[in-house]
């Protein structure tokens, strides 16, 4: 009977990510047809990416060989998972609220409200992995990053990878716990907490750059594990100096045992402001903004 | 005599009820900022972070002094872009949708006159953060600057916010017809601005062909001009500055006369369509 009633709630859960999903593919990409949408999601991560790819030219003198310039390459593509996951996950909240006022509707149907924010973002995911490929293909085909078929760790960077991801949508979902409860600080807020990880995580640059108070602060960020895990196992030479005696396997464990704690305080943080949400009448308040 | 007077009269009322409309649209803007002053932290603290991730690039690179000046400009002058495209080309989709366009149609003023205050006041409190990250970028990067020829550089600077405020007016009369992709065009004009104008590096690295094609933006030219100005010894300029003002002078008048005719346009034509009142498209 037990077993039949988990079976029931997984299938109808499945089906509320699914529904969701969808819902979430279709805002995010009806509102042009596909070649401008194609273009558009070309153009966004290039464009930004060649940011990086200038400062660094513009300096060293047109050469990319330089060892910081795979680092930072790397960095800065894995970045934009951070940047649009945490966006995409606490975006649902305010978006269904202010902008469509249909998060009534979908907060009192018979399912799981987690279920329906996971599916929304993952159009996100699905996007930002696409950004992420031709990103790291530009760079291998056009700039020298040093990425060999040969030479990457398929079985650390999948481990890592998704690891890591997990890690990214429990801070979304605490994130977007906080986001019932206001309306007008959501933006700054997720810009803040990614404008924090791409400062202190090791993003573009190794650690051991930013004053000692700073690279301190990186070693309790767990994506900096991420990133360091990622580069290693994409770029076998390319390691952090400061993370340099930490092992692969201890920086997976790192990741588990951070992403573990960090679920429980997340699911505590969500729980928590929505049932202050409820008392205070804030789940489906609109401000404008 | 009386009917020209009768006429000069017209001229006035009409005059100062834009004047009325625009400082009507300035105002919650400005005040805005008093009745929820958090906005101060976010719009101050945050910026500062990735403008203090790209200062660490160059540092690690071991970039020349000057560059992360370059970086503390250009991540000011993000603030102003960040304004136009989200607060004054796509205002008027947030204006659609919260209800607000069709009143500014009704009105009996000058749509130009309502951006213009949007302009104004958004031009106010973006200044807070701009100055805000220059100030924090002397303090705590040691930036130093060079104020040789401080009316050339007010002069390039207002006229880059003219011109830029302009071609946001022009912007916001597409933005007028759009839906959700009013959302997702600024979003891909955020980068590739970025780049195009050399927010983080000088413009002239880009190359003749494409700084020349990017002084289209004002903010190419403006960004430059100023660089070169509080930076004299880099040599890291584009085009003399001198003519950097000219040319942002003509682009200026350009923009605010297309933004005009545009905005006139646009218009008519969401009249014409239905579009003023259509939501959640």
């Amino acid at each position: 009977m037990a077993v039949e009633q988990i079976k029931n709630t997984l299938s109808r859960n499945f089906i509320t990510f699914k529904t969701a999903a969808w819902l979430g593919w279709q805002m995010d990409s009806n509102w042009a047809d596909p070649f401008l949408f194609i273009i558009y999601t070309i153009v966004k991560p290039i464009s930004a990416t060649f940011i990086l790819v200038m400062m660094y030219v513009v300096v060293s003198g047109g050469s990319t060989a330089g060892s910081l310039f795979g680092f930072m390459y790397v960095g800065n593509a894995f970045y934009m998972y951070i940047f649009q996951i945490l966006f995409g996950v606490t975006w649902v909240i305010h978006d269904d609220r202010e902008h469509f006022q249909t998060i009534r509707y979908i907060y009192i149907a018979p399912s799981s409200f987690y279920a329906y924010v996971l599916g929304r973002s993952m159009s996100k995911l699905i996007l930002t992995t696409v950004s992420v490929a031709i990103t790291l293909a530009f760079g291998i085909l056009f700039l020298g990053v040093p990425i060999g078929l040969g030479t990457v760790n398929i079985p650390m960077f999948l481990a890592v990878f998704f690891i890591g991801l997990a890690s990214i949508v429990v801070f979304g979902l605490a994130l977007a716990g906080i986001s019932f409860l206001t309306a007008e600080h959501g933006m700054g807020m997720n810009e803040g907490l990614a404008g924090i990880f791409y400062l202190f995580a090791g993003v573009l640059y190794p650690i051991g750059t930013l004053p000692a108070w700073g690279a301190a602060f990186s070693k309790i960020i767990p994506l900096t594990y991420w990133l360091e895990g990622i580069r290693r196992s994409l770029i076998p030479t390319s390691t952090d100096p400061t993370l340099a005696a930490y092992s692969s396997g201890f920086l997976v464990y790192l990741m588990i045992i951070s992403t573990i704690i960090f679920l429980i305080l997340s699911i505590g943080i969500f729980r928590g402001a929505e049932h202050l949400a409820r008392k205070q009448g804030k789940v489906d308040m609109l401000t404008s903004y | 005599m009386s009917e020209m007077s009768a006429q000069s009269r017209g001229m006035r009322d009409v005059l100062l009820r834009n004047f009325r409309a625009m400082k009507g649209r300035a105002y919650p803007r400005i005040i805005g900022m008093n009745r929820e002053p958090s906005w101060l932290f976010f719009d101050t603290l945050m910026p500062i972070l990735s403008i203090a991730a790209f200062v660490y690039i160059y540092k690690a690179m071991n970039a020349p002094p000057q560059y992360i000046g370059y970086v503390i400009i250009g991540g000011a002058m993000t603030a102003y872009w960040m304004n136009v495209l989200w607060a004054m080309a796509a205002q008027l989709y947030w204006e659609k949708e919260i209800g607000n366009l069709q009143l500014y149609a009704i009105a009996p003023v000058s749509t130009m006159s309502v951006m213009a205050g949007m302009a104004v006041g958004g031009a106010f409190s973006t200044t807070i953060r701009a100055v805000s990250t220059i100030l924090v970028g002397i303090m705590i990067f040691n930036v130093k600057f060079s104020m040789a020829s401080p009316l050339l550089l007010t002069g390039i600077f207002v006229f880059t916010m003219i011109a830029l405020y302009g071609m946001g007016m022009m912007f916001a009369s597409l933005y007028m017809l759009w839906g959700r992709e009013a959302w997702h065009i600024s979003e891909v004009l955020t980068e590739p601005v970025y780049l195009l104008s050399g927010f983080y590096f000088p413009v002239k690295y880009l190359g003749t062909g494409v700084a020349t094609i990017a002084a289209l933006i004002p903010l190419t030219l403006g960004l430059d001009g100023m660089r070169q100005l509080l930076f004299p010894y880099a040599g890291d300029g584009f085009i003399p500055a001198t003519h950097e003002l000219l040319i942002l002078t003509v682009l200026s008048a350009i923009f605010l006369v297309l933004a005009h005719y545009f905005l006139n346009y646009m218009e008519t034509l969401a009249k014409k369509e239905g579009r003023l009142t259509l939501r959640w498209q």
